[in-house]
């Protein structure tokens, strides 16, 4: 055995050293480990200050210990290499290992062992845990608001169709796949708008969205036999052309009363609430702030002077104001600037707000993009004759879109995040239910499991959201 | 540029459209304020306010002018601002480089905290705090003093107030020693580059920024005394801390949650500045000889700042938005004050949002045009 150098372990000892380091760092990770799963202290019998930090520094000796360079073991190596490479890092190690080891009691007791599931009334919540029964009682507030019990099917169905109709993409052939765009800028949106305005808000309209719907699937159906050079004007006209014919001329309204068919109730858009309403205001904040934001960051580098400003001072209005504020404009003060008798839904104000705000950003975003092309891309396209208009759908744009999906992603993650301050005009979606049901006098002192829920509820939407942007990032991720 | 006829037609076609669109709405207007009765002007700002806020810098009560009321809401935007800024910078900058450590466990540890605050919204992250965590504080008979002085309870943050004589001598000694560290700096770089010379300008900065504010202690009859709050009985149960400073707890859930979010934006601020810098950079760098430090100082974080700066303003400046999300919570900030109470009281809608809008816009501006004059200044001069 050579001579041991404490303070320079190396590899002639390597076994001295593995050995005693390794039940260093154990001990203390033991200690540690009792100490907060089983209350058990087992070196209490030293001083009080000494006792709280003896597992830190057994554990820094410990891995000074076993910081060997080149030992020839696999692990050992790949364990200094990653959390032990010198002195500040071991112990920046050794607190994290610490922390997790801490924090599992507590939080796994809050959520699950001292948690109560079952029974559906307050008195069952009497452990120090979380009462997820609250959850379970109100999660038909929290999911669909004020929406009366009865009617929340339509909710679902028109979320599973919608989601149905636009998973299309995925399963449609090479056939059709030249017209997934078409499909998804202007047919999805539309079929989504007649769900949410008349299936889920219901009324007399809704016989306006069955004739729809049937004109809809009637002419995509005959729509396969008309020859393609006519099928652009075909579905630009035939299907309105059947609505207005079903609605005017085959079931005109007066039949349907002497018929006695009912429509659906009605359900007024101030008891649309909880995750749903988040759904649907996002879907089309979405949906309009993509155009409008494409429109204004094509108006800001165009070279027609007016249009510029007129760009730039949209942006950048927009941008320098809060949401609240501008939400807040939806609300008290729009109003003032449209006829007197002329009344506009508080669901489509907001709507047409958050589209208009976060329009701004995208605009930004997509600015970039446009930006980031080499200029030999424009003349390029310009040398082969193409108009500003096919120069930009054809070569531009899907070049500079590829480019900023990211910031595109973030922007819609922002919008996401942003629709619970709608709270400001008096709709209340999951946040706005949980403040409502906390002030609940049978319900009260249960905020805490509320927030989590909720919170539990956007990140994953959230993080699904940046893990699918990330996905697409590199699926259409062409090397240049 | 020359000018051609038919660049005129789209343009005029835009500016007729806007022109309609804002000439129907100023129209409507008009007319709406007609048949109610309500008359169009500034006025009001002058007049007596009549409504109370219970947290304000300046002095503030119902006969003071909705200005005066309108100066307490950007006063306390601005305060909520700039704290979060800082703490914000810090565990934002903490944070951006722990995700590059080596470290596996700082890593994933950074990691996880971006993800997981950033993906929850702002305004729940703001609820949790306040209506959550900040409500399972002790109340003020309970509260445990934190080093003897502070006093966390359900009431708000009670720390020290400090009591300062001849305060105005402190605070020139402070502005006189950083004017000396410019002129010093200025100095130090101009013999650097004329005879090669270097001066420890760094450690003669410490040195001043303590020893004349020190100065000021010994000879200026500078003096400096904490008040310590107390706790004080109102009636059998009810307890509150009297003296120093309290702090809302509005306040702290406002900053604490404004920050731990803003803070994962900029901690990826800072991560892609520094991985913004090319190896070859850092390399080139040792490979002249420079020490790590020097490397660091000179080479990396001038070209990671280039980077940094401008995203992390923007952050700055999302963060001074998103603090009118205090209107959730009754913290008394522009929105809360102004386009909450005050327009409650006037009716006056268009003028008091008009002003709101206007005094973030401005803000954001200013602020829009500083980084881009810095963003100039510090482009690397390309020929």
């Amino acid at each position: 055995m050579n001579n041991i150098n404490f303070l320079k372990p190396d590899k002639s000892n390597l076994n001295t050293f593995l050995y005693t380091g390794s039940f260093l760092f154990f001990i203390s990770v033991l200690d540690v480990f009792l100490n907060s799963f089983f209350k058990f202290n087992f070196i209490g019998f030293l001083p009080n200050f000494l006792s709280f930090f003896m597992p830190l520094i057994l554990g820094f000796i410990g891995l000074h210990f076993i910081r060997i360079e080149y030992s020839g073991i696999k692990q050992l190596d790949l364990i200094n290499k990653h959390i032990n490479t010198n002195n500040f890092n071991a112990i920046l190690s050794l607190l994290i290992i610490f922390i997790i080891i801490k924090s599992t009691p507590p939080i796994l007791n809050w959520f699950f062992i001292e948690a109560s599931f079952s029974g559906d009334s307050k008195d069952v919540c009497t452990g120090s845990g979380a009462c997820w029964t609250y959850i379970k009682v109100w999660m038909r507030r929290f999911m669909y608001g004020m929406y009366p019990n009865a009617e929340q099917w339509r909710i679902n169905l028109s979320f599973i169709a919608l989601a149905l109709l636009g998973s299309v993409g995925y399963f449609a052939t090479d056939r059709f796949k030249k017209y997934l765009t078409l499909y998804y800028v202007v047919i999805y949106p539309l079929i989504a708008f007649l769900f949410i305005f008349f299936f889920i808000s219901g009324g007399p309209v809704f016989f306006d969205f069955s004739y729809g719907i049937i004109a809809a699937i009637l002419s995509i159906i005959v729509g396969f036999f008309i020859p393609s050079k006519f099928k652009f004007y075909y579905f630009l006209i035939v299907p309105f052309a059947l609505y207005i014919l079903l609605k005017y001329f085959l079931f005109f309204e007066e039949y349907i009363e002497l018929g006695k068919l009912e429509g659906l109730n009605w359900v007024e858009t101030g008891a649309w609430g909880g995750l749903s309403l988040t759904f649907i205001i996002s879907f089309f904040c979405l949906i309009f702030c993509f155009p409008i934001g494409m429109a204004f960051a094509l108006g800001r580098r165009s070279s027609f002077p007016l249009i510029r400003y007129i760009s730039i001072g949209f942006i950048e209005f927009w941008r320098g104001v809060p949401l609240i504020t501008v939400l807040f404009m939806s609300a008290v003060m729009f109003p003032m600037f449209l006829p007197a008798d002329f009344f506009i839904d508080k669901l489509v104000r907001c709507i047409i707000a958050i589209s208009l705000f976060e329009a701004a950003y995208v605009a930004e975003v997509i600015r970039g993009g446009l930006q980031a092309l080499p200029r030999g891309q424009y003349e390029a396209a310009k040398s082969l004759g193409m108009g500003y208009w096919k120069m930009h759908i054809f070569v531009i744009l899907p070049q500079a879109l590829k480019l900023v999906i990211p910031g595109i992603a973030n922007t819609f993650l922002a919008l996401v995040k942003d629709t619970p301050l709608i709270f400001v005009v008096g709709l209340l979606e999951i946040v706005g239910m949980l403040n409502l049901a906390k002030t609940n006098p049978e319900w009260l002192g249960f905020a805490m499991e509320g927030y989590v829920f909720a919170a539990i509820i956007f990140w994953i939407i959230c993080y699904a959201m940046s893990k699918y942007s990330y996905n697409l990032e590199q699926k259409y991720k062409t090397d240049r | 540029m020359n000018f051609k006829l038919k660049d005129l037609g789209p343009q005029l076609v835009t500016v007729i459209a806007v022109v309609l669109i804002f000439g129907f709405f100023t129209y409507n207007a008009q007319i709406n304020m007609e048949n109610r009765g309500i008359d169009f002007g500034y006025g009001f700002l002058s007049q007596e306010s009549s409504f109370d806020v219970q947290f304000s810098l300046i002095e503030y009560d119902g006969s003071h002018s909705y200005f005066r009321a309108y100066l307490v809401g950007l006063l306390n935007t601005i305060l909520v601002s700039v704290i979060g800024i800082i703490i914000a910078t810090i565990i934002g900058v903490i944070v951006g480089v722990a995700r590059l450590s080596p470290n596996y466990l700082i890593n994933k540890f950074a990691a996880y905290y971006v993800e997981f605050f950033r993906n929850i919204p702002l305004l729940l992250q703001i609820f949790f705090w306040y209506f959550a965590a900040l409500r399972a504080l002790p109340l003020p008979q309970d509260a445990e003093a934190i080093f003897g002085v502070f006093f966390l309870t359900i009431k708000g943050l009670y720390v020290p107030a400090f009591i300062w004589e001849n305060f105005n001598i402190f605070f020139y000694s402070i502005v006189a020693a950083i004017i000396a560290i410019i002129v010093i700096r200025f100095q130090a770089k101009k013999l650097q580059e004329t005879q090669g010379k270097q001066i420890p300008v760094f450690l003669i900065a410490i040195g001043l920024i303590f020893i004349l504010p020190l100065l000021s202690f010994l000879i200026g009859g500078v003096s400096l005394s904490f008040e310590i709050p107390k706790l004080k009985q109102l009636a059998a149960t009810s307890f509150v801390y009297d003296g120093g400073l309290s702090l809302p707890p509005e306040l702290i859930a406002l900053t604490l949650s404004l920050s731990l979010y803003t803070a994962t934006f900029i901690a990826e601020c800072v991560r892609a500045g520094i991985q913004g810098v090319g190896k070859g950079q850092k390399e080139a760098a040792a490979s002249i000889g420079l020490t790590p430090n020097q490397v660091l100082k000179l080479v990396i974080m001038p070209q990671a700042l280039r980077i940094i700066i401008p995203p992390t303003t923007n952050q700055y400046l999302n963060l001074t938005k998103n603090s009118s999300l205090a209107a959730a919570i009754a913290y008394p900030d522009l929105v809360l004050v102004f386009a909450g109470t005050a327009l409650m009281q006037t009716g006056k809608a268009i003028e008091i949002v008009s002003i709101t809008m206007f005094t973030y816009l401005s803000l954001s501006i200013s602020i829009s045009i500083l980084m881009n004059w810095y963003n100039k200044k510090i482009a690397i001069q390309e020929k």
